[in-house]
């Protein structure tokens, strides 16, 4: 590599703009600049000083700014884009033809030709999914670009700077040494009052405050990286589950994916804010919207196999805990959190059923008929039977005499069954639903009657484990410190030094809120009676000035 | 007299307040010559004063109404808006503390303004909290990210200071037009009030049977007479206006027949300004935005964003994450909401990419911060109001 030995003696890698250590000017262009630009202290940047092999393309690709900025403003767009209508996640249909119907249907054509450019699931596309990947190899390239370099040029920088690098900074100020030796002292002084870092040597002052802040925006694009990475780890098996369940009132169920774990719901409980036990003040409310629900809760059990059970023994299960569930107070155990995310109130549980003769109406006794996991022979004694011969859940109708049913929930339950009794040994056939009876072979003696049912409700829940949410967590926490770091601190350097002829030059530079830079070089002008500054940038100050001494 | 009334009057103490430190802010700035700077002071100190007193009478607002409710109130849009409003005021205080302009006061409060009285117009009601709002992150998520917000707000107003001086209205332009597009959307607002009120103290009221996206029927009443009918709407209440059109059944005629009133309210107001005033409103205002420093307004612009951003990804994404994880089970759903929330984190992040690399200071900068406004109410207004999603009770 070839080095530029700058006129101070002190050797710059290949690419410098301003010397590492007097920041005298190194190229032509830096030496015609009226102020000299002062990002990244004019240090050699990988990026700004190879471009030949595809390596190097690459790197200045993803190390320039304008490119991470288009990204943002591409994914910012797209973002936008995917908020038209909602996503497939959000919409009441399942699988592919149901969900494109549904789009057409409600949202018209726009909704097809949304669905069919892949906008409905536009979070998930591999297009979007690249443009983040981009956005997070930018954030490595440009910081490794730009941190290496900084952090040598800042350590190596000089007290001393060379009169060319002064006068090109944007607050400027050269005069009389009206206080000799003294100057110095009382600026350093001044400068350590004001909570400055103070170098004094070579007949010049450096004061430096908050250096670190330099390194926020590292450190939180390092934050952002990683929380990236821990998305990214999330598509690996084991590191996270997403399921779902349904557990009726009673119900005892694994819960899935989970090590031998047990779930038993005792009850689901439903509560709504009602007018007379609710607090006063939400009365006008609830009578403009109606029934508001207070509490959706899930009372369970939690269990575990015993490590000696069989698979698929479950009576020896070992209760782990009782909890409520309920929403924002998940389950937790074990790395897992069971979550109250949905439910269905009053489903069929059992029916009751009455055996009588028609003719003379006595009772041959009740039966009751789970619908879940239903007996298919019931005995009611003295030689009366009831059996199953078929059962219907979900009954929707016949089908070329055959009865139908549409689900294996039990929403509208259908029996086909057979009735024993002593004068009838052969048994009669007969169809009971809820509000129908059907007998198919002719005139029966005895009826089966529908009494009465039984209802519970049932919990949907989602059971989750994500074992890279301490990395996501790791990472915004970085983020924060990066992003605190370098907004609430800045930078501050204030340069005063002797000329060579006598008099006193200074120079201030701060990476970002000039208005506090200058406030602490205004005290310390003050107390050293320092040349006053000029801020180059201001120009109507400026203008304002030349006014002012025009008139004066 | 209830908590509930108390905190409804202090409210308004605090609304007249904002309005009358507008008045002394504009005579601060009108009397900021050089030769008369003790009066600038004068005038500032009193409008400052004022704006605190009314900030804190806000907050006795907030307070009260907490404390009435068992919660904080910032779970509806009425709520929510109202503490967004005071926040803005907060973070101009903050502001006008760190530089002293009372300049930022006069462009500020209306905005503040603005934002109360458009907050007003939704059910002012106290809810009660559903089952997923009962949780202590409710207030750290939504009070921080509407914290950040404002502050972030207040670099638009900065800019707007800052363009309003700046661009030249004498000459047909690009940014003529959009400045004068910008002070429009404000008149609309007020328009929007203008009009929910006149018909609020009217008393209107106009119920149809109709049937909704998914093919089932249902009833709607609206408060202003309409415009615009729902899908196959029937009138229920007699004697009241005929719909003009009937809607497709993705549309809500109602919000439709809201957003034209306001339409036609804003722009018989900003006609009726133009006609008394007889120049476009950023001229009216241009005289005043003179007196302006473009570098400081340049400044505190970029500043506001270095204060807000943070506050505002700790609030509107960090404790938003958390939040999720714990009440829906996944930290990031792409809810619209959220959505937003990311599209306002990567806008103010270009922001300050562009302005640290690629140099864009002053009225590049200042339309950055204008456009980043209009994002923030865009999430507000917009994603509550028109996107459905599971933001939607807020």
């Amino acid at each position: 590599m070839n080095k530029i030995m700058c006129a101070c003696g002190h050797e710059n890698p290949e690419g410098t703009v301003l010397c590492g250590s007097c920041g005298r000017p190194l190229t032509e262009e830096a030496e015609n600049q009226k102020l000299v630009d002062m990002r990244y202290e004019g240090s050699a940047r990988r990026s700004q000083t190879f471009n030949k092999s595809i390596v190097d393309k690459v790197w200045n690709f993803f190390s320039s700014v304008k490119v991470g900025v288009s990204l943002i403003v591409i994914i910012l767009v797209a973002a936008a884009i995917g908020t038209i209508l909602p996503q497939v996640f959000y919409v009441p249909a399942t699988g592919e033809t149901e969900i494109a119907a549904y789009y057409e249907r409600v949202y018209g054509t726009f909704g097809k030709l949304y669905y069919q450019l892949g906008l409905s699931d536009l979070y998930g596309s591999w297009w979007f999914q690249t443009l983040i990947g981009m956005l997070g190899i930018s954030l490595i390239v440009a910081s490794l670009d730009r941190v290496i370099p900084l952090y040598k040029s800042l350590k190596k920088q000089r007290t001393r700077r060379h009169e060319s690098f002064m006068k090109r900074q944007r607050v400027f100020g050269i005069g009389e040494n009206t206080l000799g030796e003294e100057t110095f002292a009382k600026s350093e002084e001044q400068l350590k009052g004001l909570g400055y870092n103070v170098k004094h040597e070579d007949g010049a002052v450096l004061g430096e405050k908050a250096r670190f802040s330099r390194w926020g925006p590292y450190i939180n694009h390092l934050g952002l990286i990683i929380f990236l990475f821990g998305v990214m780890l999330r598509a690996l098996p084991g590191f996270y589950v997403d399921e779902t369940m349904w557990i009726r009132e009673g119900e005892t169920r694994a819960i899935p994916e989970t090590p031998g774990y047990y779930l038993k719901s005792n009850e689901f409980i439903l509560e709504t804010y009602d007018k007379e036990q609710a607090d006063e003040v939400f009365n006008d409310a609830i009578e403009r919207v109606g029934t508001i629900a207070s509490n959706y809760q899930t009372d369970v059990v939690l269990y575990k196999k015993p490590e000696d059970a069989l698979p698929g023994q479950t009576d020896k299960l070992e209760e782990v805990k009782k909890d409520s569930i309920q929403v924002n107070e998940p389950l937790k155990f074990e790395g897992f959190a069971v979550y109250q995310m949905d439910f269905r109130l009053d489903e069929l549980r059992s029916m009751q059923f009455n055996l009588s003769n028609k003719a003379t109406g006595e009772s041959l006794g009740d039966l009751s008929v789970d619908l879940v996991e239903p007996e298919m022979s019931y005995d009611l004694g003295n030689g009366n039977k009831v059996e199953l011969l078929g059962y219907y859940p979900d009954f929707t109708g016949f089908e070329n005499g055959e009865p139908q049913t549409q689900s294996p929930i039990p929403n509208n339950p259908a029996f086909l069954v057979k009735m024993t009794t002593p004068e009838t040994p052969k048994g009669e056939t007969s169809f009971v639903a809820i509000k129908q009876t059907v007998e198919p072979f002719g005139d029966n003696k005895y009826k089966l009657e529908f009494q009465n049912v039984e209802t519970r409700d049932v919990s949907g829940l989602t059971i989750r484990k994500d074992k890279t949410l301490w990395i996501l967590a790791l990472g915004g926490l970085i983020f924060m410190i990066g992003v605190a770091q370098g907004s609430y601190w800045n930078h501050r350097r204030i340069w005063i030094h002797e000329t060579k002829d006598g008099q006193i030059a200074v120079a201030a530079h701060t990476n970002k809120n000039w208005l506090s830079v200058k406030k602490d070089l205004d005290q310390v002008t003050l107390v050293a009676n320092l040349p006053p500054y000029i801020d180059q940038h201001d120009l109507e100050a400026l203008e304002e000035k030349k006014d002012g001494e025009k008139s004066s | 007299m209830t908590l509930v009334s108390i905190s409804g009057n202090l409210l308004f103490i605090a609304f007249v307040c904002y309005l009358v430190a507008t008045l002394f802010f504009g005579g601060a700035v009108k009397s900021s010559t050089k030769k008369v700077a003790t009066s600038e002071k004068r005038w500032g100190r009193i409008g400052i004063t004022i704006t605190i007193i009314g900030f804190i009478s806000n907050l006795g607002y907030f307070v009260t109404r907490w404390i009435a409710a068992g919660h904080a109130p910032v779970s509806n849009l009425f709520e929510f808006t109202t503490a967004f409003g005071m926040m803005i005021v907060g973070s101009f205080i903050l502001i006008y503390f760190l530089y002293k302009t009372p300049l930022l006061g006069l462009f500020a409060l209306p905005i503040a303004i603005i934002i109360i009285g458009f907050a007003s117009m939704f059910p002012t009601d106290i809810n009660p909290l559903i089952p997923a709002l009962k949780s202590y992150w409710l207030y750290v998520h939504v009070i921080t990210a509407a914290l950040g917000e404002s502050i972030l707000a207040m670099s638009a107003v900065a800019g707007l200071i800052y363009l309003t001086k700046n661009i030249d209205l004498t000459k047909r332009s690009k940014q003529r037009f959009w400045l004068e597009a910008v002070m429009l959307t404000l008149v609309l607002v007020l328009g929007f009030v203008a009009s929910t009120t006149t018909f609020k103290v009217m008393d209107y009221e106009a119920s149809f049977n109709y049937i909704d996206k998914e093919g089932k029927a249902d009833e709607i009443t609206y408060n202003v007479p309409p415009i615009f009918g729902m899908n196959e709407y029937e009138a229920l209440t007699p004697g009241t206006m005929t719909p003009l059109a009937e809607t497709p059944p993705i549309v809500n005629a109602k919000k439709l027949t809201t957003v034209t009133w306001s339409l036609i309210f804003g722009l018989v107001l900003y006609g009726l300004i133009r006609l008394i005033i007889r120049k476009p409103i950023a001229a009216l205002l241009q005289p005043l935005a003179k007196k302006a420093n473009s570098q400081l307004m340049d400044e505190i612009g970029y500043r506001a964003v270095l204060i807000g951003f943070p506050v505002f990804t700790l609030g509107a994404l960090i404790f938003a994450m958390i939040w999720a994880q714990e009440a829906w089970s996944r930290f990031w759903g792409w809810d619209p909401k959220e959505v937003w929330a990311l599209i306002t984190w990567l806008f103010y992040a270009a922001f300050l990419h562009l302005r640290l690399s690629k140099g864009w200071q002053g009225e590049k900068s200042a339309w950055l911060a204008v456009i980043g406004f209009i994002i923030i109410m865009f999430n507000l207004i917009a994603v509550n109001l028109i996107i459905a999603g599971l933001h939607s009770y807020a």
